[in-house]
């Protein structure tokens, strides 16, 4: 049986690991190469960096940092942040990323999730949607929250699944950051309309938290960053409650 | 030991190569049919669409030489795919070492199978050491029926053949370069064959 995933996701300032909280206040919490290691090492089914750098010699420090990874890492990793062309991807592909994750160079030109998936196939594309809750209705947001957009959630993701998307990465910006939980009710609606994988992220504060998003949120995949970095769930620990709870895991 | 990993422009060969080199072992990355009859090993890559691998394939007049291969030659993802019979995928031919069609999951589950999954009815020297129901990171959408030449069986919606050998061809469906201390395991098994 396919198992569920836990995701820990490095977020990557400068060839450094920061965890934003609701996006803002960064905190470092450590080299990435090393934690990528240690997290494979702990049971971690898969990773993901994410550059938050903005700068040119920011960008040059992750295709370093990818290949290090790749060298050392025996697990998959997907790597996001300011990809947007064929080029970066082929980059980040050919340093060892097994797949890439694309946000709002998606929303700007959706078209590049058709030519990633035509030229890379679709196992390695990701489309990452930050989206919050207002008065009810899902709104995509751009820029890493903070650019608010009239597109919905859902008819977003169900656009880039018919454009190639392999699996889709879903942030709730009403839960990242309060570890109160995932949210659930627009996870678990993802995963009936579309036919590709749903991860989830944003809100991971408990275990029950990740019991919760794989029962009723229906998610494929939980991610999440300061649980794991500072030690407040431990990955293991984390997979026998699931397990102990009948979701299929990799223990 | 020298180990070549075919380089025709098909997926992520870095990766195949680095898990290659945590076990010690300097892979080299060629499309040069010399080199590749020469090797002692041979590693048959692919990620993407079968139709365009297929291409590319035939381009290097590689898909000629392939099934011709005396030495142990694993592939491995679209790699193993392609040394079937056909593909559904691109409705594509394939090189017909492995007598198997290749065919699409149904609707009934997610597409791709994206995770880790178990390996059973282990059946091969390429699994010593590995135990039944181990886990392998796959990442798929056709699958190879199950048949005669199975040496490892997975289940998503159907059982299918997560592994095929036939004489010197060995072919896995998962990433053992991505799977893990087992998944290196198998690559060393690999190397040893």
């Amino acid at each position: 049986m396919l198992t569920k995933r836990i995701i820990p996701c490095l977020d990557i300032k400068n060839g450094r690991t920061v965890k934003g909280i609701n996006f803002v206040n960064l905190i470092d919490a450590g080299d990435p190469v090393v934690l990528a290691k240690q997290y494979a090492d702990l049971g971690a089914d898969e990773l993901v960096f994410l550059d938050i750098s903005a700068t040119l010699e920011g960008r040059k420090t992750m295709l370093d940092m990818v290949l290090k990874v790749a060298e050392q890492v025996n697990i998959p990793f997907t790597v996001g942040g300011g990809i947007s062309s064929v080029e970066d991807v082929d980059a980040l592909l050919k340093c060892g990323a097994d797949k890439v994750s694309i946000n709002s160079s998606a929303v700007k030109r959706p078209d590049l999730v058709n030519e990633l998936a035509d030229k890379f196939g679709s196992q390695c594309v990701v489309v990452a949607i930050d989206a919050k809750q207002i008065n009810g209705e899902w709104f995509v947001h751009l820029a890493g929250g903070t650019i608010p957009t009239e597109l919905n959630l859902f008819d977003w993701a169900k656009e880039v699944e018919k454009r190639g998307a392999g699996e889709i990465l879903f942030t709730s910006m009403n839960n990242d950051g309060t570890k109160a939980g995932f949210a659930n009710e627009a996870l678990a609606k993802l995963s009936s309309e579309l036919n590709i994988p749903i991860i989830a992220s944003g809100g991971a504060g408990t275990v029950q938290h990740f019991i919760d998003t794989f029962t009723i949120g229906k998610s494929d995949a939980a991610l999440a960053a300061s649980v794991f970095h500072f030690g407040e769930i431990p990955i293991l620990e984390l997979k026998q409650e699931l397990k102990a709870n009948n979701i299929p895991v990799r223990i | 030991m020298k180990l070549v990993i075919i380089n025709y422009g098909a997926g992520n060969i870095k990766s195949i190569q680095f898990a290659f080199k945590r076990l010690g072992v300097d892979a080299i990355l060629s499309n040069n049919i010399d080199e590749i009859r020469a090797a002692d090993k041979v590693i048959f890559p692919g990620v993407g669409e079968a139709s365009t691998a297929m291409k590319m394939l035939q381009e290097s007049g590689l898909d000629k030489v392939i099934p011709t291969l005396k030495q142990p030659v694993l592939g491995i993802c679209l790699g193993m795919q392609l040394m079937c019979n056909s593909s559904e995928e691109g409705n594509t031919k394939g090189l017909g070492i492995f007598n198997v069609e290749v065919k699409k999951f149904t609707k009934a589950v997610k597409v791709p199978q994206m995770g880790w999954n178990v390996i059973y009815d282990l059946k091969s020297d390429l699994f010593t050491g590995i135990k039944e129901k181990e886990f392998m990171y796959l990442v798929h959408s056709f699958y190879a029926e199950n048949c005669e030449e199975a040496i490892a069986t997975t289940d998503y919606e159907i059982e299918y053949a997560s592994a095929l050998q036939k004489d010197n061809f060995y072919g896995v469906q998962f990433h053992p370069e991505k799977s893990g201390v087992e998944g290196s395991k198998i690559l060393e098994n690999f190397l040893k064959l």
